[in-house]
């Protein structure tokens, strides 16, 4: 696990760049929930990642393979036709295995299991992409709302981290990746949701 | 019930494994929201993840357990259940 910010200290003057994200964002408590100030460039980065991880669930779900209208009973029934982890390293992350050393138990809590997580990292995405307004400006969630985007930053975080080979507690990531490494942008970014979520997370409790 | 008494009754556990990711303030988080753990134990089952790779979060039915992996892999920790022998 990682210190959210701790992360960000050391990460603060690698961002402070021209991309416009000189003053990071972070939730504050307010009554039934939280508050944040996005500028639009947070905003779309933000909305641009949280799509993708969207997408990415959705694409190979077993409601888009067969759809509602083809008859698939597996579909109509919300159980998943996937008995694998998926072969997608940052969709084997988002959907892991149940079970350690069991494949046959794994792929059945998979088919019990897999569509219902799907789903529900989609409206955690939908959530924040409906509150987040696309130009940016100041944003107030309800403490349900909270809680789709603590989820939904969380996954964020996940994908990145194995894009970015995230292995070790507390990495030192920007001396790890040269200047001209296309990943470096995201390294930042990485952190300061890291951030952000630490701020949404203190502003609940 | 006590401690003996569970533990025959409860031979599946859920466990949750360390990763670089999940922040430890969320992680502590999730642990009260989902089981209802009290902060100082929801800290402690997180330490124990952190230092020791692993802990066992849950203990119960096979089924329950399903569930709270399940639930927990909702939060994005890696969760799995097993056999507790």
């Amino acid at each position: 696990m990682s210190w959210g910010n701790d992360w960000f200290s050391a990460g603060q003057d690698a961002g402070d760049d021209e991309e416009g994200m000189q003053v990071a964002a972070s939730f504050r408590p307010v009554p039934g929930g939280a508050a944040a100030f996005f500028e639009q460039a947070q905003a779309g980065v933000i909305r641009s990642l949280v799509s993708q991880i969207a997408e990415l669930v959705s694409a190979d779900s077993t409601a888009a393979d067969s759809g509602v209208d083809s008859g698939d009973l597996e579909a109509q029934l919300g159980l998943s036709s996937h008995a694998r982890l998926p072969d997608d390293p940052v969709l084997a992350r988002l959907l892991p295995d149940g079970y350690a050393d069991d494949p046959a138990a794994s792929a059945e809590f998979r088919r019990y299991t897999e569509e219902t997580l799907r789903s529900g990292k989609i409206a955690s995405a939908q959530t924040v992409l409906s509150s987040l307004p696309p130009g940016g400006g100041p944003v107030r969630l309800s403490e349900p709302e909270c809680q789709q985007w603590l989820r939904a930053l969380n996954d964020v975080r996940l994908a990145l981290s194995v894009r970015l080979g995230i292995t070790e507690d507390d990495q030192d990531m920007p001396e790890r990746l040269p200047a001209d490494d296309p990943r470096a942008a995201y390294v930042w970014v990485y952190q300061w949701l890291a951030y952000l979520q630490d701020s949404l997370i203190e502003a609940l409790s | 019930m006590t401690g003996q008494d569970a533990l025959l009754d409860a031979p599946w556990v859920t466990i949750v494994w360390n990763d670089p990711v999940n922040l430890m303030n969320y992680v502590t988080y999730v642990f009260q929201r989902v089981f209802g753990y009290a902060k100082p134990k929801a800290e402690k089952l997180m330490l124990d993840v952190h230092h020791k790779g692993k802990a066992v979060v849950s203990s119960g039915t096979r089924e329950a357990m399903e569930r709270d992996a399940e639930t927990l892999h909702g939060y994005g920790l890696w969760a799995t259940v097993s056999h507790d022998s």
